[in-house]
């Protein structure tokens, strides 16, 4: 069965006459938002699901036992501060300053590496204690969560690298903009999530 | 003619959707970012507050300060941005990880509670 709208002679028009042009890109900062806010969601399930199980040690380690409160700050440390370069990046950016653009995103990018790196340290120093994520419902969803977080930054890690590459090929024109300004939202969104991580995992773990 | 102006203007409203913010904006997020982090950190660290609950509140509430000061220095979020949808769709998503986490917090404190073994239970009809 075939549904056709055009009612050829009378008045029924079921379309826009005069489409107006749209900019390219106007509307892929919204869009990524939106993505940003689903992703959002997903932390949300994770967060819940540690909060429901972070009591259950079946009778293993518990937070005290495994946090080393001075690497989840320097960890913090790292992660504020490519926050803070990334926004000087935005700014050369901004100001069409190729060169110190370049800089910013390297440097956003060794703090990323740094980020990884110590909670990679972490997570081996964890295993090699015999806290493995199959060890308790706390393990599982400790893991599951705070690593989802660490993919996320290192795929930021690799989409920095990426765009160096496409910044030193075609300079600063609108599109790379435009995709430097997705990757801010998406990296300032992660120190975010961190903050419930480390507000909510570390400090609070330590607490119980 | 006025095709083009159209467009033109079109173009120049859309333009100002990544309002970038500045130095300052910047600077002042970040600085108050780090007092939002090394406060918390300091309280469990020295345990100052004798209170586990006092301190707990603390944190969440710095916390959320801090979310807020992210959110407003370093993501840029206002009411205008996109015709206000990015703050709407923000909203939405608020309320949905409210109910989220809310949600299975209240239903499976419950559901331990309840599940609990306790001698008295086996009195029970």
């Amino acid at each position: 069965m075939q549904i056709s709208f055009d009612n050829f002679g009378s008045e029924r028009v079921f379309y826009l006459k005069d489409e107006h042009e749209h900019a390219e890109g106007g509307s892929t900062m919204l869009g990524f938002w939106i993505y940003l806010m689903s992703d959002c969601l997903l932390f949300a399930i994770l967060f819940a699901t540690y909060g429901v199980l972070s009591t259950n040690y079946a009778a293993g380690p518990a937070p005290k036992d495994l946090f080393d409160l001075w690497t989840v700050a320097l960890n913090t440390t790292m992660l504020l501060l490519s926050s803070i370069t990334y926004g000087f990046a935005m700014l050369s950016a901004d100001e069409g300053k190729q060169r110190s653009t370049q800089f910013w995103l390297i440097v956003t990018a060794l703090f990323g590496l740094a980020f990884v790196g110590i909670e990679l340290r972490e997570f081996a120093h964890m295993i090699h204690d015999g806290a493995t994520p199959q060890r308790s419902a706390f393990l599982s969803s400790f893991f599951a969560l705070v690593s989802t977080h660490g993919l996320h930054v290192s795929f930021g890690i690799v989409w920095i690298v990426t765009s160096m590459v496409q910044v030193r090929m075609h300079g600063l024109i609108p599109a790379n903009k435009r995709r430097l300004m997705c990757l801010s939202l998406f990296w300032h969104f992660l120190d975010i999530v961190w903050i419930g991580v480390f507000t909510f995992v570390y400090l609070m773990g330590m607490l119980r | 003619m006025t095709v083009t102006t159209h467009s033109a203007d079109y173009t120049a409203g859309h333009s100002d959707q990544g309002a970038h913010g500045s130095r300052k904006a910047y600077l002042i997020g970040f600085w108050l970012s780090v007092l939002l982090t090394a406060i918390p950190f300091y309280l469990v660290m020295s345990g100052i507050v004798q209170n586990r609950e006092a301190t707990g509140v603390l944190l969440v509430a710095m916390a959320a300060v801090q979310i807020v000061v992210h959110m407003v220095c370093f993501l840029h979020m206002n009411g205008r941005s996109e015709n206000g949808w990015t703050m709407m769709s923000l909203i939405f998503t608020v309320i949905i990880v409210g109910i989220v986490l809310s949600g299975s917090l209240w239903v499976m404190y419950h559901l331990n509670v309840n599940m609990m073994l306790s001698p008295d239970m086996s009195q029970m009809p």
